[in-house]
């Protein structure tokens, strides 16, 4: 609430003085277009109807999860991260004698935004979660790549099952890690995997419990991937 | 006695239509849960066949299989649930779901399992 007292007051503020603060008109971007979607604070009720109606993954801890030159470039050119959108359960459907697909149609593109208000809007959504105490600094203990790594992510724990570490392989419930390495910070990745409903209430990703030598190891593993996505 | 028969011929028939209002209507809660966790992996038919199966190396459980289903006793699907495959035995690619929902919510599914396997608890 005071987040958006703050935001609002900055977007007043912008209008009076001048259009030239572009901090001012990401905020304004941010109140007027990305709040449709996503939340920009922590929501009041992490209750599981909220998880099952929202319209765009959580941004209020955008500021500890996103490496900024990934946010700026994909804001410009938005490529699918999730290919059942922000809920799979919401676009699968049964297809005969295999597997179950993605309806698209089910899944809207993100808007695209200009070089300058990507610009923008990632500087005011660097600042979200910064000061919440979700994500450890130095959680990420900078393991040297691991050969057992890859491993764990494909196999022995199942992380393959439900994410892509490459294009056109892997599940399809998680997002595409294959462009991880540039998308992710690597402390939020470690504490994601230790808890993924203190960011997500009610998740569909399991608690797993991987004792910290794993958890360091697939951290390590998904930074070093980086295939194509938003440059 | 009479009496005695009737009063438990008709808790009986209370039981029993309890029993099958249920098994025409699953409780909404546990279909939620259900479509939210389990259809990743065990499909929109239930059937083994979720998005995730595809490139799977072990074929998520088939829960429309009467016979399968029908030979886990509760307690195993359960702990299937609860503790993942490596609980019972099975592939570690069912992970554990404690910590993501609670054992009455595990109950739940077990119940709904039942429904949709068309089997009953042993």
């Amino acid at each position: 609430m005071k987040l958006k007292t703050n935001l609002l007051a900055g977007a007043l503020v912008l209008s009076a003085v001048s259009t030239v603060a572009h901090a001012g008109a990401g905020a304004d971007i941010v109140q007027n277009q990305c709040v449709a979607c996503h939340a920009v604070a922590k929501p009041g009720t992490g209750d599981l109807d909220r998880l099952l109606t929202r319209k765009g993954p959580d941004l209020y801890y955008a500021g500890v999860k996103f490496n900024k030159d990934w946010l700026v470039a994909w804001l410009q050119n938005p490529t699918t991260l999730r290919q059942g959108g922000v809920l799979y359960a919401r676009a699968v459907k049964p297809a005969p004698g295999g597997a179950d697909t993605i309806d698209a149609s089910l899944v809207p593109p993100h808007l695209k935004l200009s070089a300058e208000d990507a610009v923008a809007v990632a500087d005011v959504l660097m600042g979200y979660g910064v000061n919440d105490g979700l994500v450890e600094k130095g959680a990420f203990k900078q393991a040297p790549p691991n050969a057992m790594a890859a491993l764990l992510f494909n196999k022995l724990r199942g992380c393959a099952s439900c994410h892509s570490g490459k294009p056109g392989a892997g599940g399809a419930s998680g997002p595409e890690l294959y462009t991880s390495g540039a998308r992710l910070q690597a402390d939020f990745v470690v504490e994601y995997i230790r808890n993924p409903q203190k960011f997500d209430p009610h998740v569909w990703m399991p608690k797993l419990d991987l004792n910290e030598a794993d958890v360091q190891k697939l951290a390590g593993y998904l930074q070093t991937l980086k295939t194509g996505g938003a440059k | 006695m009479k009496t005695r028969t009737t009063q438990w011929l008709l808790l009986l028939a209370a039981v029993l239509g309890q029993g099958l209002a249920q098994a025409e209507e699953p409780p909404a809660h546990a279909l939620k849960l259900y479509n939210l966790y389990c259809v990743q992996c065990h499909g929109v038919n239930r059937d083994g066949n979720g998005i995730n199966s595809r490139d799977m190396a072990v074929k998520p459980r088939d829960h429309t299989d009467s016979k399968a289903m029908g030979d886990t006793p509760d307690d195993v699907l359960f702990k299937a649930i609860k503790g993942g495959g490596l609980a019972v035995g099975k592939s570690v690619l069912m992970p554990k779901w404690e910590g993501v929902i609670n054992d009455d919510e595990i109950k739940e599914m077990v119940a709904y399992l039942r429904f949709v396997s068309k089997t009953t608890s042993k």
